[in-house]
């Protein structure tokens, strides 16, 4: 992936190549500017690779699609629709009843029970980002498309929303391929980690997390595995 | 009084009162000190008001302005909301426009009035059209800006769900951009509001405009030039609050600040 800027070409992405199995819980971590967005948005069909290709199920990826929806870090709900709106966005196709019925359940399974007619002004900023993942998944996507949706929210909010997108993750069965610059997020979250090196982007590394779900997180593997990927982005475990 | 606390219920009548009493007050004195003929009093106003309330004269003047306001404003806001979003919607066009309506834009209504008159004649149609024009470029304006603001995640996230790029513009941009658009609207309105008066001193014979010019012109009647002066001040202040309440709606109200 190259950007042309200022008349001059910047090489974003080089000799990319990742193979992500169905269901399969992806992280992508580097360093801030590699180009873990970009990659994000060439995987999903928003950008258009300068060469090499994307394929789903055998299929080269031209452009969006309904099937792999992408959840922004935050103000990605529109402001104009209440929470029900906003679920029912993508079901416009739906008859009325199933369309309801569609919001009914993702309503409860992001757990905004009673917020159905609330507009995003009023909600915080965790029940925003989970109002995003609902939005997203009414539609039934194959592939979440996640980039830094909590990196927007305070410590403790971020710490639930992980919990929340796992148990979400675990009942509908999505592949989900997460962009962090969090390490913790990236090991507790993923079942393999893809280490982006500085720009031009390369992969570093790929990492398995090999622990079982729910994860201890002052688990001895947990922080080997903690220890390991720190190390693969290139920092000191001191402060 | 800062900012902080917050006003006693009755001080947020109290205070707004005494101010408008005290301006009576001087305009009284200032009347009566410097013994002018020609300038009314309040009391020789009210009595002017009454006066024209008692003809019957005042409604079919306010019906008529607000008739001509309606024509233009409306007119305005259907050419003007389509147009603007095309142009935000189509940088390209909007390039090729821009400089046209920039020079158009800055040119008072009132420049207009004789091209008014010649497409016309004098009558309602040459005072609808210049209040149209007045209105009908902040209307494009806000249109304009307001859907080159919309943020780009949203239409993104508009293709990302399948929406035609009609769809877009309808259940995307146009709801992001519609607290613009209203605010854009307002500012047509008002401007609507002050153009009528002078449209109607010069194309036609009846409204609030003519009413004023009128009762200067038979019989130097100050003191029903003043009170026509109040009439179209607290209307215009009428159509403004009305207008404000829109912006309370909840589909919007996120485009607007409001204390909670």
């Amino acid at each position: 992936m190259v950007f042309g800027r200022d008349g001059r070409s910047v090489p974003v992405l080089e000799d990319i190549n990742l193979d992500v199995s169905e269901g399969e819980f992806i992280c992508l971590v580097g360093p801030s500017g590699c180009g873990k967005s970009t990659l994000l948005n060439v995987t999903g069909g928003f950008l258009s690779p300068t060469s090499g290709s994307i394929t789903i199920d055998g299929q080269a990826v031209h452009g969006p699609d309904p099937r792999r929806i992408l959840v922004f870090q935050e103000r990605g709900v529109f402001p104009w629709l209440t929470v029900e709106g906003n679920i029912g966005f993508g079901l416009s196709k739906l008859s009325r009843a199933e369309r309801d019925q569609r919001i009914n359940h993702y309503v409860r399974m992001v757990r905004l029970e009673g917020f159905e007619q609330t507009y995003p002004s009023d909600l915080s900023g965790g029940m925003k980002q989970r109002l995003q993942v609902a939005r997203a998944l009414a539609v039934n996507p194959d592939i979440l498309y996640l980039d830094e949706p909590f990196g927007a929210l305070d410590s403790v909010t971020r710490l639930i929303m992980r919990g929340e997108l796992l148990r979400i993750w675990q009942t509908e069965r999505r592949t989900i391929i997460f962009v962090t610059h969090d390490i913790d997020e990236a090991v507790q979250l993923a079942d393999r980690v893809v280490v982006l090196s500085s720009r031009p982007a390369k992969i570093e590394a790929i990492l398995t997390i090999d622990i079982p779900h729910p994860r201890n997180i002052s688990s001895r593997r947990y922080l080997e595995l903690r220890d390991d990927l720190l190390s693969k982005i290139g920092l000191a475990y001191t402060v | 009084m800062n900012s902080l606390a917050k006003p006693a219920g009755w001080e947020k009548f109290f205070w707004p009162l005494l101010a408008a009493a005290l301006l009576l007050a001087l305009w009284h004195y200032s009347v009566v000190w410097t013994a002018t003929k020609v300038f009314p009093s309040p009391l020789s106003v009210e009595k002017g008001l009454a006066e024209l309330l008692r003809k019957h004269v005042l409604w079919s003047d306010i019906g008529d302005s607000l008739r001509r306001v309606a024509f233009g404003f409306g007119t305005a806001a259907i050419v003007g909301i389509p147009l603007g979003l095309t142009l935000g919607w189509y940088p390209a066009l909007n390039q090729v426009l821009n400089p046209v309506l920039q020079i158009l834009r800055p040119i008072s209504p009132i420049a207009w009035i004789p091209v008014a008159i010649i497409f016309f004649g004098i009558g309602d149609r040459a005072a609808v059209f210049l209040i149209f024009l007045s209105a009908v470029f902040p209307i494009l304006v806000a249109c304009v800006s307001g859907v080159s603001n919309v943020p780009a995640i949203f239409r993104r996230a508009g293709r990302n769900f399948g929406l035609s790029p009609t769809q877009i513009l309808a259940r995307v941009v146009f709801p992001a951009a519609l607290p613009q658009i209203l605010i854009g609207l307002r500012i047509a309105l008002g401007v609507a509001w002050l153009v009528v008066v002078a449209a109607e001193m010069i194309a036609v014979d009846s409204g609030l405009g003519y009413l004023v010019i009128d009762s200067r012109n038979s019989g130097k009647r100050y003191d029903l030039v003043v009170a026509a002066m109040l009439v179209i001040g607290l209307i215009g202040l009428t159509l403004d609050l009305g207008f404000r309440r829109l912006e309370k709606i909840r589909s919007v109200r996120w485009g607007f600040r409001h204390e909670s």
